[in-house]
């Protein structure tokens, strides 16, 4: 029994490709009866993210299995064989449950960290249950990965940090507010830079958006785009006075407000508390504001110092989440060569009962007569001998089952009990007979 | 009998502080239920010993500072487990439960004054005086402990440098409501206690004010406490100030309660309430 992963993600493939698969690739209703119906493929589930495209499965033909990926892969004549064969990478048991729990603590992520991709998986493993494509095997890997995942999330604290400009300001504002929902933005200047920060506010539900903007037209336009409110620059100053959170991008020549018409407004706002974000370059505000009372200041470098202190400590927690990937997928595959144990010891038992069996008809023709009892005790003394003489056998399979002997040692208690007749005999011991 | 209780509920403050400053650390939710259950339980037996207390004194046990500990750290585990309902701010259980728990210790400590009372301590107006300043005083530790977190998150914000405080701590609005509700609710109740306490003393003593060391540094914090609730009210104070008043009014009752109680003297004193000179 083997795992066998597929795929290809934004380190081996270019976005042309990935877009190209995430596109053409049959939806889940049409994947899943076409990958099962793969007789080599027991269990298989399909999955696509921001940035991936993978097909996982178990096989008993690991070989086969592997031609037939790479043919659903190229199932569309846009997709070339010559486009896959760079991109497309493969792992193999243990690589594959490491790769797996790797995708969903988001270590394998563009931005690491990000917790999108943990839903992503969950809502492709539910897509698959309903297509009955998973089994006993994936339904206890897709467990502990998201098991795996969220332990790295709060062991770790990879997500803790944010990583861009605009989610270190969002982050921010909580840290000073506590929650964003109906708190005034008021925007100065409407540059690019400032439009991508309001999406991110707009998300966290704050209240009343104000645009202020040099120009009153391209102001109108964003206020329509936002559902806020445009007005003259001129009017900063009373605007200011029902503002919580000010984000500004004129990039003016001189300030646009000074530290003391900040201190005079926070005197007329009874001192409401003021987040102001400054991402001009040249800087739009006094960066002396920062040291009034209830009004915290960042500029473009303060948030780009956050982010990359953030970014440099997502690498630090990613370290400690690879070592705990790691263990837990040894452990995996700990499990599933346990589970490899089981149908030998199943043969070695129902030969052992044929035996049984047969040697007991053949002593009672000879026997002639018996009673019920003793013929009872016949069958018990017989079973009794053989479950004593492969007591030791199964216990040895069950607890000594080595991660790296193991292949050797099953296959040689196959051989030493014969239990697989059919299969040719090595070379060797044909020579003896 | 109120030993047993007394035992079992230094244990709960004891285990409940370590499930709280875990909580602090770790930031699992789990520690943080388990120690308000443990915490609770531990007010339980700290209220039948109380109950035990009083009924074989025949008064509230306030004459020694440790029997005033005692039921000081009674009241601040009732305001802190009710703020703990009604408040999200639960890291504040890292310091306060702490507190009580040193605070009960302490109790068991020092030496139980077992000498003759005088007769003016059983009055029921002493149990309101101190009942209502206990619970004042203790919305205001709360106040002084929350001021203590805010002036460590703002100070991080402020600086653009984000340590082990910030990610644990809430936000500066939820700190300054804390602030905000704790001195709304003890302010009053402290001055309840000391109207209370002062028309009491004319009624026995003949006058109102006998600038005693303890009353003088109590009107010295209440002063702090009305100064800021006024700004707050009128200008809108709040913040790194609010959070340093209430931590400055904190420090003048520690002082008050402790030192007062102990080296200043007068007939607030504790040493005075047990027949010594």
């Amino acid at each position: 029994m083997n795992l066998l992963l597929a795929g290809v993600n934004h380190q081996t493939a270019g976005v042309a490709l990935r877009e190209k698969l995430c596109a053409l690739l049959p939806e889940a209703e049409v994947s899943y009866p076409l990958l099962l119906a793969y007789p080599e493929i027991r269990e298989v589930l399909f999955y696509t993210t921001c940035n991936r495209v993978e097909v996982l499965c178990v096989t008993d033909a690991a070989t086969e299995a592997r031609a037939r990926l790479s043919t659903f892969f190229a199932s569309h004549p846009e997709v070339t064989a010559a486009d896959l064969a760079e991109s497309l990478y493969l792992h193999h048991d243990q690589d594959a449950v490491r790769h797996l729990f790797r995708v969903a603590a988001s270590l394998d992520a563009l931005v690491v960290g990000e917790p999108q991709i943990l839903g992503q998986v969950k809502e492709a493993y539910r897509q698959a249950t309903r297509h009955k494509a998973t089994g006993p095997i994936l339904n206890r890997l897709l467990h502990k990965t998201f098991s795996v995942a969220k332990r790295v999330r709060t062991e770790t604290g990879i997500g803790d940090h944010a990583v861009s400009v605009s989610y270190a300001a969002v982050a921010l504002g909580k840290k000073i507010f506590g929650d964003l929902k109906a708190k005034n933005v008021l925007l100065l200047g409407a540059g690019e830079m400032a439009e991508l920060a309001l999406e991110h506010l707009q998300t966290q539900g704050v209240g009343r958006i104000v645009i202020a903007n040099r120009t009153l037209e391209r102001g109108l336009r964003l206020a329509e785009r936002f559902g806020g409110k445009a007005v003259s620059l001129e009017e900063l100053q009373s605007q200011l006075l029902g503002a919580d959170i000010l984000l500004s991008s004129t990039g003016s020549a001189s300030y646009l407000l000074t530290r003391q018409q900040v201190k005079a407004a926070m005197r007329r706002r009874r001192q409401r508390p003021l987040f102001m974000i400054d991402i001009g370059v040249p800087r739009d505000l006094d960066p002396g504001i920062n040291d009034l009372d209830n009004v915290y200041l960042y500029n473009i470098d303060d948030l780009k110092e956050v982010v990359a202190e953030n970014r440099e400590r997502r690498k630090e927690a990613a370290v400690q989440a690879e070592r705990l990937v790691a263990a837990e997928s040894l452990k995996f595959m700990d499990w599933l060569q346990t589970l490899s144990v089981y149908p030998t010891i199943i043969s070695l038992r129902e030969k052992a009962q044929a035996i049984c069996q047969a040697e007991i008809k053949k002593t009672l023709s000879h026997l002639g007569d018996l009673t019920p009892e003793q013929v009872h005790a016949l069958e018990v003394m017989t079973e009794s001998i053989t479950s004593k003489l492969l007591h030791d056998p199964i216990v040895f399979l069950k607890r000594n089952h080595h991660r790296k002997r193991g292949e050797a040692e099953l296959a040689l208690v196959r051989r030493l009990f014969n239990l697989d007749p059919g299969q040719p005999e090595e070379p060797a011991e044909k020579g003896k007979e | 009998m109120a030993d047993i209780f007394l035992s079992l509920t230094l244990l709960a403050y004891y285990s409940a502080s370590a499930l709280f400053i875990a909580y602090f650390l770790a930031q699992r939710e789990a520690f943080c239920r388990v120690g308000a259950g443990v915490l609770a339980a531990g007010l339980a037996c700290h209220t039948a010993a109380l109950i035990v207390a009083t009924w074989s004194l025949g008064r509230l046990p306030v004459a020694t500072l440790g029997e005033s500990l005692l039921v000081f750290s009674w009241t601040l585990v009732l305001a802190f487990l009710l703020l703990f309902w009604r408040f999200p701010i639960r890291v504040l259980g890292a310091l306060a439960t702490p507190l009580a728990a040193l605070m009960v210790s302490g109790a068991l400590i020092l030496p139980g004054g077992k000498a003759a009372v005088s007769p003016l301590l059983s009055s029921t107006w002493v149990m309101v005086h101190v009942g209502l300043s206990f619970m004042g005083i203790a919305a205001l530790t709360l106040a002084g402990l929350g001021g203590l977190f805010y002036l460590a998150q703002e100070r991080q914000i402020k600086k653009k440098k984000f340590g082990f405080f910030y990610r644990r701590l809430p936000s500066l609005e939820q700190l300054d409501a804390l602030n905000y509700w704790c001195l709304t609710i003890g302010f009053p109740l402290l001055t309840g206690g000391m109207i209370i306490g002062s028309l009491y003393a004319q009624y026995t003593l003949g006058r109102f004010f006998s600038f005693d060391p303890k009353e003088v540094l109590t009107l010295i914090a209440w002063m702090i406490y009305a100064v800021l609730l006024h700004e707050r009210l009128t200008v809108g104070w709040r913040g790194r100030r609010a959070a340093l008043l209430a931590l400055c009014g904190f420090g003048v009752l520690l002082i008050t309660f402790v030192g007062a109680g102990l080296w200043f003297g007068g007939y607030h004193s504790f040493t005075s309430f047990s027949g010594k000179p």
